[in-house]
């Protein structure tokens, strides 16, 4: 039997980039705030100290920092007719776990989703028919608009500590930026990172074939830096140790940083670590929770910790596995097409290519997360005319590379031997004299892509695995083509001595090697509760005293990575939950 | 310490070494020319804890193989190959740290990764014994002991998928498995017993523990970047 505890205002759920935003946030407008993290403590000081952070078999091969599958995992197959089957070992993401989350380990890009993903459905059929898109891209409006939104993006970059160049300025073009981003109030709080050779060549090359190159803006400081909340960023050192790695330099935004250690110096913050949220619980009515149940995973004793607002931060896809846990609303049905609760589960394409210089050092291991050149002439340009391609969604364009660890990373012509002389002489050969351009995809809902509860494995808590079932549909496999045929022509017209074209990703999606840590949706948000588990403010449209956080409330998946929305959204919601919801607690948007 | 010779006092002082390690507190950085005139710390021991002697000759056979000796490094259980693996296995990693093990066991489509009901150890152990029967029916003797022609068709059979075992084992996961262990003992921090003297890392360039590139990213465009690697006890 549980132990009930007294009663408190708020129980974050997870303490990564949105708690810790949620939490610093309504501590400081006076609430009494628990959070509850399934993993330990971490001391940026102690933990990602050199020599020892820079140990790319621990943390890299062997994912020290990410979520514990021996533990809880999820099943995975590619279509309904498969059986799925556990995902044993980490592969294709890595969820975060511990204190600060995945935005302990993440990379730092940080972009501003625009309307061309919120609007996905009215732009499309708008622009090239109803008829465009197909009948099972269970795409849709999210509700919301950028221009709602670009406050919390200043917000969150400023709080990260995001280095880049605006390309628009309250709707100025700006030079060195991109012209297709959305307007923002003013520049990006740190200038760009210096660019490498690779992000230098690629850049010229899209600049002739008539491109918008630009830097990604990512969360490395690319000099010291205090945020307006006081934290403090060392300058970036281009480590090359950044994702799957803490940051010894304190340069790259993580809320260990910066938000957290805020809410723990405010005495209406308490976070009880080790501590696994099973179960959100609800009132007889069903139109509110009433707190979660959770485990001390130090010794096994179960607690009740009563709330009078229960907020979900944990990782996007433990949000979704929660609340079917927990028999909140609908679970979604692809073959009736009814529910809510795992719908629109998507992932991201993408294609690459690899180029071969023999009189040139690239020098791949000075670098960071973020830092290479950017082109989004196929993206978020809403003019480059899709039509003649025949999909939905867009594709962003990168040169450069994050990192030169050598054993992930060693870059050799197609053909090299395995092993042997041969392979030792081509990889001595080529280490430094290759470099990348490649490509990050959209991908969109299609009613197959979904989550629900496993009907046969479980975690150590005896509860049943979420299940996912992926794959790329046609729509993806188009851009992806289109994507590979446009890198292929960049490189070649860069003459490089020899090249691994890109090919498309056509295959059946596989969770063995690693794609992106990008995983939305499954409980996505909307303007009715028929087809969205959240309204726009991210409340629950059943219970009204739940709020979920996370890339799980994205209706469908853009080419960029998702913490800048994620934050934004936050942010947005501290305030919604500040300013409104707490003052007078009920439903924000009448169904 | 001496190649291949048990020393306890240098033992003893690698021991240590290791044990600074997890100690370490503070990120203070060494002098790049300090830590390169120091001889190069293993804070791990030679000699077998995992692997029983035909294993291990197994072992030695293989990496040597994938791993020749050539103007660019010594070959592979001179660098330390068949230790790294040895340890690897006789750890955590090998116990199935990480690894979801409960069944029920299916074979599931490659998209669904590993489902072997078996630890990298396990894995191990029923591989060799499967490599080496395949080895045996095929030329009459066991991998060690057939030539370099032979082990290069063995290794390759087993790299394309088409060598199986009588068994049923998973011939190209484990094969794939011991593929992965050689590059990581190769190219992973020596501390672990691998690439020692750094000849991994002094192969291609990569400098190891010591990155502090703000200004070499700017001096060093297009420019090889000089210096001897760092490693972990470098710093310990």
């Amino acid at each position: 039997m549980a132990k009930k505890l007294p009663e408190v205002d708020v129980v974050l759920v997870g303490l990564g980039w949105t708690g810790g935003i949620l939490a610093k946030e309504l501590t400081e407008a006076g609430h009494k705030v628990v959070a509850l993290e399934r993993g330990a403590m971490r001391s940026p000081g102690q933990d990602f100290s050199v020599p020892l952070i820079r140990d790319e078999l621990r943390f890299s091969s062997r994912n020290d920092m990410t979520q514990n599958t021996t533990k809880d995992t999820l099943t995975i197959r590619n279509n309904p007719s498969q059986e799925a089957l556990p995902m044993r070992r980490l592969g294709s993401f890595l969820p975060g776990e511990g204190v600060g989350g995945a935005g302990v380990h993440w990379n730092g890009v940080t972009w501003r989703w625009t309307d061309m993903e919120f609007k996905v459905r009215s732009i499309y059929e708008e622009r090239y028919g109803k008829k465009y898109i197909p009948a099972d891209m269970t795409i849709q409006d999210w509700g919301i608009t950028y221009a709602e939104l670009e406050p919390y993006y200043d917000k969150f970059e400023y709080c990260a500590g995001t280095s880049g160049k605006a390309g628009n300025l309250r709707g100025v073009i700006q030079p060195g930026g991109s012209p297709f981003e959305g307007p923002r109030a003013r520049e990006y709080p740190l200038p760009p990172l210096n660019q490498s050779l690779a992000g230098d060549m690629f850049a010229e090359a899209a600049r002739n074939a008539g491109l918008h190159p630009f830097p990604r803006p990512t969360s490395n400081a690319s000099r010291a830096y205090t945020n307006p909340d006081g934290a403090k960023f060392g300058a970036c050192q281009y480590c090359g140790f950044c994702e799957r790695f803490g940051c010894e330099a304190n340069a790259k935004g993580s809320p260990l940083i910066t938000v957290i250690p805020i809410a723990m110096r405010n005495p209406n913050f308490e976070l009880r670590t080790h501590a696994w949220v099973t179960k959100v619980l609800k009132d007889s009515s069903g139109k509110r929770v009433t707190g979660v149940t959770y485990t001390n995973t130090l010794n096994g004793e179960e607690f009740e910790q009563p709330a009078g607002l229960v907020v979900l931060c944990a990782y996007a896809i433990n949000n979704v596995h929660l609340m079917l846990l927990s028999g909140i609303s609908k679970p979604y049905d692809p073959v009736a097409q009814t529910g809510v609760v795992g719908k629109n589960y998507c992932y991201q394409t993408g294609a690459g290519a690899t180029l071969f210089f023999e009189d040139k050092y690239f020098n791949p291991f000075m670098s960071t997360g973020g830092l290479s050149m950017g082109a989004d002439d196929f993206n978020t340009n809403l003019e480059f005319d899709r039509a003649k391609y025949g999909y939905v969604g867009g594709c962003s364009l990168t040169g450069g590379g994050t990192n030169g660890r050598p054993i992930a990373y060693r870059p050799l012509p197609a053909g090299t031997p395995p092993w042997g002389k041969a392979w030792k002489t081509a990889t001595a050969k080529w280490y430094n004299r290759a470099m990348s351009i490649s490509t990050s995809g959209s991908v969109m809902a299609n009613r197959y892509n979904c989550y629900d509860l496993d009907p046969t494995y479980r975690n150590a808590f005896g509860q049943p695995l979420m299940r996912m079932t992926f794959d790329y549909k046609e729509n993806e496999h188009k851009a992806s083509r289109h994507m590979a045929q446009v890198i292929n022509d960049l490189a070649k017209s860069m003459n490089p001595t020899l090249m691994n074209p890109a090919s498309a990703r056509t295959d059946p999606w596989s969770v063995v090697p690693y794609q992106s840590t990008h995983n939305t949706g499954g409980l996505i948000m909307g303007t009715n509760p028929r087809d969205s588990a959240v309204n726009t403010q991210l409340q629950s449209w059943d219970c009204h005293n739940l709020f979920i956080m996370g890339a799980c409330v994205f209706p469908h998946n853009a080419a960029y990575n998702p913490t800048g929305p994620v934050g934004a959204l936050a942010y947005r919601a501290a305030d919604t939950l500040k300013n409104q919801y707490l003052k007078n607690p009920g439903p924000l948007v009448s169904a | 310490m001496k190649d291949g010779n048990f020393d306890r006092r240098e033992f003893l002082k690698s021991a240590i070494a290791g044990g600074a390690v997890a100690a370490t507190t503070t990120a203070s950085l060494p002098q790049t020319a300090h830590a390169a005139q120091q001889p190069a710390v293993t804070a791990i021991g030679t000699g077998y804890t995992f692997f029983n002697p035909d294993e291990a000759a197994f072992v030695e056979a293989l990496v040597d193989h994938m791993i020749p000796a050539d103007e660019l490094t010594p070959k592979g259980t001179d660098l330390g190959l068949n230790i790294f693996i040895d340890r690897a296995l006789a750890g955590s990693w090998g116990k199935g740290d990480r690894l979801y093990m409960q069944g029920p066991w299916k074979q599931g489509t490659p998209s669904q990764g590993y489902q072997l009901p078996l630890t990298p150890a396990d894995l191990y152990h029923a591989g060799i014994a499967a490599t080496n029967r395949y080895c045996v029916k095929t030329y009459g003797r066991v991998f060690d002991q057939i030539s370099a022609d032979q082990r290069q068709e063995v290794l390759a059979g087993l790299n394309a998928g088409k060598v199986n075992f009588d068994d049923g084992l998973a011939a190209r996961v484990f094969f794939t498995t011991v593929y992965q262990n050689v590059m990581e003992g190769m190219f992973a921090d020596p501390i672990y017993g691998g690439n020692k003297n750094k000849a991994g890392w002094k192969m291609i360039g990569f400098p190891g523990v010591i990155q502090v590139h703000a200004q070499n990213i700017v001096n060093y465009k297009n420019k090889k970047f000089p210096g001897e690697p760092t490693g972990i006890a470098d710093m310990s």
